[in-house]
């Protein structure tokens, strides 16, 4: 990586003088937690049950779409309280399912993970800081988020319309969103929207701030870890797009109680503006989920090669384009709202201008393996399999960029394959390996390489049974979002149902080596990965101390890159 | 904390923080003055089917090209709104920069007054920066009583400058449709009308 720590050493004879280890008592260290790696620990803990939550509403989806016909839905509505729910209840329970689904694993399940927990985490160890900027605006970052979660939940149990639950969709387009939905759910969704979007806000200012003032001594911005320079790139995204989705779901808000009409064509407004402010949210909010993950496997991949990041500015400055980029090209997600052919020209132009420095990195990532003294251990598994993975729905992606393909490919299988294989297989792979790679350090317990790998393999071999099918159903033409389908289509979705309880046989795989590393698991070293572990979180004790850092490191002008 | 120890870094914190708070309400301010910047960029370019809406004194300026064009005329109610509401004409051939008048007929075949505004819009809509409106029912509120009948005029021309757009050049008929939307209804029930049914809907 950019930096060595041999300039630092005293750091862990040094804590020994002090009374680094004193903790508050137990509901002032976690409810009232001002500690970077503390509230990091809770943001991974709830987007671990967000997953849960969300991946069990995939779970119902799944296996209501085993067969053609309505075999559970009816079910899941007494479930979401309908008494004796009628077909169009039943079917409402549908969309409230894709919409719960996609927000919760969007908003609390990757971001949290990605950014509060691993960010919080490992950014200010990565630069040598004893903490983030502002330790109490953190935990209200939290808190927020969490907050959010719950109202996302409580609205799955109030009307919203047809039936109890918001059932917009993740993108709450409007009329749906407004005349379409009368109750107060799809309220509570704008609501969920609005505390994580503040929550994320805080964070991002929180994380610019860090970075950009807290750097130890010597530590310059091109000497930076490329996960720190993911995040800071992630924190701007934020920053500049999460207040417009506040803006249009807050003129949502106004339209459906307040009698505006932002969005509404009976008073001069126009609901394609919606989509317009949501996308141009949209899109930036998928590089916020999946630049982290770009950050952790730059850092895996130099470890387990044992070498520096193969073109080291030039992997932080293509993220730096992808961001920048990723503001410009947000009609695509609008190709069939009747662009005019100019427009879905410079759309389709720009958005295959993201996939140059998305190569770049691909490119940087086989480069920095090539030539090196490559170790298979588990993060780095994980981190080859982002890689394949990530190719193979950035590729997908350029198929789609085309606003005259796409005009075929919309809202079919097709684009619920794209994107489910640069997040579901993307930056959920990213995220199982920054798990492995830093859970010992974390925990201080070291899991199970073993099962670390048996988890892998049979995730690997789950995730694309369920999405490399979807594929040849979008193809085929089934288009998104109905629970019922065609008999023609039945093969493949029964073969996609199958995979997802392979891939849910994974995770069992996985809370086992969890469970093992806390009750069997071997006592972690400060740098368990070795010779390729360069940065300085490495330097410090396995679990680090409370506070870390109160002498802080020199990074010295040797450092190499 | 660093922080702590001496207030220049706290300062410097302070600092950094507050200009990305300005940055992120900057862009919560942008998000609002999307909303007059989106219609003035449809108003200027025609963008999703806006037409344009000229005085007299523009009007009088363009000239008869002598090429015609094929104009079609469409309207709509909006869900559950009371009015029966057609165009007297299905299509007309205009010379292009020529002047002409469209007729549209609107009952109101409730039992109350209800007061509707016209939206409107234009496919295909890069001819939409062409449709010049001189005078127009959708300018204004309209106002029926109960079993009221009315003739409405539109007063248009199209430009001679499509003539000169490649993007026009296979356009032979533009659509111009209009959808009645209700503004109010005068006797009491305020925006009943406007409420979907959710039980007729939902079928």
């Amino acid at each position: 990586m950019a930096t060595t720590a041999d300039h630092f050493q005293a750091h862990s004879e040094e804590h020994g003088h002090h009374d680094h280890e004193h903790k508050p008592a137990f509901f002032a260290r976690w409810f009232m937690s001002t500690n970077h790696k503390d509230i990091g620990t809770m943001y991974l803990i709830f987007a671990i049950i967000a997953g849960i939550v969300g991946g069990a509403f995939s779970g119902m989806m799944r296996v209501e779409l085993a067969h053609p016909g309505i075999q559970y839905l009816d079910t899941f509505a007494r479930w979401f309280g309908a008494v004796n729910p009628d077909f169009n209840t039943t079917l409402h329970t549908w969309n409230v399912l894709i919409t719960a689904h996609g927000l919760i694993m969007v908003f609390f399940m990757v971001m949290p993970a990605m950014i509060g927990g691993f960010g919080n985490w490992f950014v200010p160890l990565m630069i040598g800081a004893p903490d983030m900027a502002f330790p109490r605006m953190n935990n209200i970052s939290f808190w927020m988020t969490v907050a959010g979660f719950f109202s996302l939940l409580c609205s799955a149990f109030v009307p919203g319309g047809t039936g109890n639950g918001a059932g917009t969709g993740w993108t709450v387009y409007a009329p749906l969103s407004t005349s379409g939905s009368p109750g107060p759910a799809v309220d509570f969704g704008i609501f969920a929207l609005h505390l994580a979007g503040a929550g994320s806000i805080m964070g991002a200012i929180n994380f610019i701030t860090t970075i950009l003032n807290m750097r130890a001594p010597g530590m310059t911005l091109h000497k930076m870890p490329l996960f720190v320079w993911s995040m800071l790139v992630t924190a701007f995204l934020l920053l500049l797009s999460l207040p417009v989705l506040a803006a249009a779901v807050t003129m949502l808000l106004t339209d459906r109680n307040f009698g505006t009409t932002f969005f509404d064509a009976s008073g001069g407004g126009d609901p394609i503006l919606y989509q317009h402010l949501f996308w141009f949210f949209g899109h930036p909010e998928v590089y916020i989920m999946i630049l982290p993950g770009f950050g952790m496997i730059s850092q895996i991949v130099s470890t387990f090669s044992k070498k520096p990041v193969f073109g080291y500015l030039g992997m932080a400055y293509a993220m730096v384009a992808i961001g920048v980029v990723g503001f410009i090209v947000w009609a695509h997600h609008m190709y069939a709202t009747g662009l005019s052919v100019n427009t879905k020209m410079y759309f389709t132009a720009a958005t295959m201008v993201i996939a140059v420095p998305t190569g770049i990195k691909i490119f940087s990532w086989v480069a920095t393996m090539w030539g090196g003294s490559v170790e298979f251990k588990s993060p780095m598994v994980w981190a080859l399999g982002f890689i394949f993975l990530f190719t193979v729905g950035g590729v997908t992606g350029v198929v789609l960029a085309n606003g005259g393909v796409d005009d075929v490919m919309h809202d079919t299988y097709y684009v619920v394959a794209h994107f489910h294989y640069v997040l579901s297989l993307g930056a959920v792979t990213a995220l199982f390996a920054g798990f492995y790679y830093w859970f010992p350090k974390m925990s201080g317990k070291m899991h199970s390489e073993f099962l670390a790998h048996v988890h892998f393999v049979i995730f690997f071999i789950g995730v694309n049974m369920i999405f490399f099918p979807m594929h040849f159903l979008g193809l085929q033409g089934m288009p998104r979002r109905y629970p019922d389908y065609a008999e023609a289509y039945e093969y493949w979705n029964h073969i996609a149902t199958i995979g997802y309880m392979v891939m849910a046989t994974s995770l069992v795989v996985w809370f086992i080596n969890i469970i093992y590393a806390y009750a069997a698991g071997k006592k972690a070293e400060d740098n368990y990965w070795g010779e390729g572990a360069t940065t300085l979180e490495w330097t410090l004790s396995s679990p680090p101390p409370f506070h870390q850092f109160e002498t802080l490191p020199v990074i010295g002008e040797t450092a190499h890159h | 904390m660093v922080a702590s120890d001496s207030p220049t870094p706290r300062r410097r914190n302070r600092k950094t923080a507050l200009t990305a708070l300005s940055a992120a309400l900057v862009m919560l301010g942008l998000g609002y003055a999307s909303v007059p910047l989106y219609r003035m960029f449809c108003q200027a370019t025609g963008y999703g089917g806006t037409t344009q809406r000229v005085d007299e004194a523009q009007a009088a300026t363009v000239k008869d090209s002598g090429r015609t064009i094929s104009i079609r005329f469409d309207a709509n109610v909006e869900r559950n709104m009371p009015w029966q509401f057609k165009p007297l004409q299905r299509t007309d051939t205009v010379s292009i920069g020529a002047r002409d008048m469209a007729l549209f007929w609107a009952k109101n075949t409730s039992g109350k007054t209800v007061t509707g505004t016209a939206s409107f819009n234009v496919e295909p809509e890069q001819a939409a920066r062409y449709f010049n409106k001189i005078q127009c029912f959708c300018f204004t509120e309209q106002t029926l009583k109960p079993g009221e009948e009315v003739r409405m005029p539109v007063l248009y021309y199209i430009d001679p400058a499509i003539l000169d757009d490649p993007d026009n050049k296979d356009v032979q008929q533009i659509t111009l449709s209009y959808t009645f939307h209700v503004t109010s209804t005068q006797d009491n029930s305020g925006g009943d009308a406007k409420t979907l049914d959710r039980t007729q809907a939902g079928g």
